[in-house]
């Protein structure tokens, strides 16, 4: 195979992945609808009862809304990224994923096709609420946005890659309600998306540790910073790490001979 | 080019599920350009066999080699030859019959003018032209079939697979495919697994393979597996293949 081989197969899954989005509306109206309800609604009920003081990226007083909006953005991914996971468990479960895996191209490759297909489509809906949000007051300064593009990437490449691992240790569609519960509310509410971290200790120290140690709090913190034109690196590292971490997992997974796919049972029907 | 390696190689394949055997030491060979079948009630194994021949399972013992690439360790080359129908269906319901193709011909690395021109090509020989912009979900059961088998091919294999392919197909449709695929056999040399539970889609000469409980039973015309068993019927003598194993 040569590399053209491989520039047309991630042009083919970037495709497959925009055209599903695109004719999902309702998955597209619901990746907006879900943040601005956050912005617009949560934000503003907290806005009096939350007094955010001057800490890094931020130069002055901010107002709540502005202060969650990277963690929106943090959501918006994750989503994204359990819905990748749940479409790859639909997928297997409807029998299309077996066009993707008898592909001659190698299963990793194939795999990050499938992970950059789905943060670039994370990217899509990232833009359109920052764009929204603009109007509702957070308004970062140009070169974020210019900033925002690398850091929402490589964040929606970790959660991706977890949704990759989730979906090859998900046998059936039913299971996937516990993600919700089990994955993403944790960790949603487990990070700095909500609250500052010196807020999460001044409630509780061990609360503190666990959302110190949740990648997605450095996911999101590697966005606030990008918005405002700035570089986190240890967000940065922790985030690209995992990702790595994550990535490789799922790749086993996959794998036909070590992986998840190699069931104690007979196959499904073929 | 001509190729004389075997289009499928199988040795000593063994699969088990937790304790239980599902393959064991099952070996046979299937020659460029030539038709097959696999016969075997259900639970014979025969969805194994063809899971482990697509790689979508890893064989634990046991060789395969597609054309002399050995699926473990040349897995890009063997795949390249590969088309594959499977039996459950495979195509994205919310895309259309030419999207369907296209994401089919990208996974096989083809450039997309020549997915477009090859999309052509089998549409219409399926006689699907005009149903490239429908939505897969649209369309009915033989047409899907028909779109499945126009993709597998779209990508001009050497060995094409299919499991059960016939399966929800009129009978009508189901000459026409194996019609097809016979003529696919002699005019363009591909070697062909045709794993079916249906003896009367078979013609008489046609090479068979029987599986049963795991283990390759018979070998032979369907003509010589009734001759074996007396002359009884195709469907009697497959019977008494499978029960004298039990």
């Amino acid at each position: 195979m040569n590399a053209s081989a491989y520039w047309y197969c991630l042009l083919g899954v970037l495709g497959r992945e925009f055209r599903r989005f695109v004719q999902q509306r309702s998955r597209f109206l619901s990746s907006l609808v879900r943040p601005l309800l956050w912005l617009v609604v949560f934000a503003a009920g907290f806005r009096a009862a939350l007094g955010i003081a001057i800490i890094p990226p931020y130069e002055t007083y901010i107002t709540y809304e502005v202060y969650i909006a990277p963690g929106l953005i943090g959501i918006i991914i994750l989503f994204n990224g359990m819905q990748s996971s749940l479409s790859m468990v639909y997928d297997r479960e409807m029998g299309s994923m077996r066009v993707l895996l008898t592909s001659p191209l190698p299963r990793g490759y194939l795999l990050l096709c499938k992970l950059f297909a789905g943060a670039a489509v994370s990217l899509a809906q990232v833009y359109a609420f920052l764009i929204i949000a603009r109007f509702l007051d957070v308004d970062p300064p140009l070169i974020g946005y210019l900033a925002v593009m690398p850091a929402t990437l490589l964040s929606a490449l970790m959660l991706g890659a977890l949704g990759l691992l989730l979906s090859s240790l998900i046998r059936q569609l039913e299971n996937f309600a516990g993600v919700m519960n089990f994955v993403v509310f944790p960790l949603f509410f487990l990070s700095s998306a909500l609250y500052p971290l010196w807020k999460m200790r001044e409630a509780s120290e061990w609360l503190y540790w666990i959302c110190a140690f949740n990648p997605f709090t450095h996911a999101v913190e590697l966005i606030r910073f990008a918005l405002y034109g700035q570089f986190n690196a240890a967000a940065f590292w922790i985030t690209a790490g995992t990702t790595v971490l994550l990535t490789i997992a799922a790749i086993i997974g996959f794998d036909p001979g070590r992986g998840l796919l190699q069931r104690k049972g007979p196959p499904r029907p073929a | 080019m001509s190729d004389n390696r075997a289009a499928i190689c199988v040795r000593g394949l063994n699969h088990h599920y937790g304790s239980r055997a599902a393959l064991s030491d099952v070996s046979f060979e299937l020659a460029a350009g030539a038709f097959l079948a696999l016969l075997g009630p259900n639970g014979a194994g025969k969805t194994t066999l063809f899971s482990l021949l697509t790689r979508l399972l890893a064989a634990p013992a046991g060789t395969i080699e597609l054309f002399g690439h050995d699926l473990r360790r040349e897995a890009q080359r063997a795949m390249r030859t590969l088309g594959v129908v499977f039996q459950q269906p495979t195509l994205d319901l919310d895309l259309s019959v030419a999207q369907n193709l296209s994401y089919h011909g990208a996974l096989q690395g083809m450039p997309p003018a020549e997915v477009r021109r090859r999309s052509v090509e089998e549409l219409e020989r399926f006689q699907l032209a005009d149903r490239r912009n429908d939505r897969v979900r649209d369309l009915n059961g033989g047409h899907r079939r028909r779109v499945e088998i126009a993709r597998a091919l779209l990508h001009q294999p050497r060995l094409l697979l299919l499991d059960e392919a016939s399966a929800g197909l009129d009978l009508e449709t189901r000459r026409a495919l194996y019609a097809h695929v016979r003529g696919l056999c002699r005019e363009r040399g591909t070697a062909v697994l045709w794993t079916t539970h249906l003896v009367e889609e078979l013609d008489a000469s046609d090479e068979t393979l029987v599986l049963h409980r795991g283990e390759l039973v018979a070998r032979g015309s369907l003509e010589t597996l009734r001759a074996q068993q007396g002359g009884v019927s195709a469907e009697d003598a497959i019977l008494a293949l499978t029960r004298r194993s039990a």
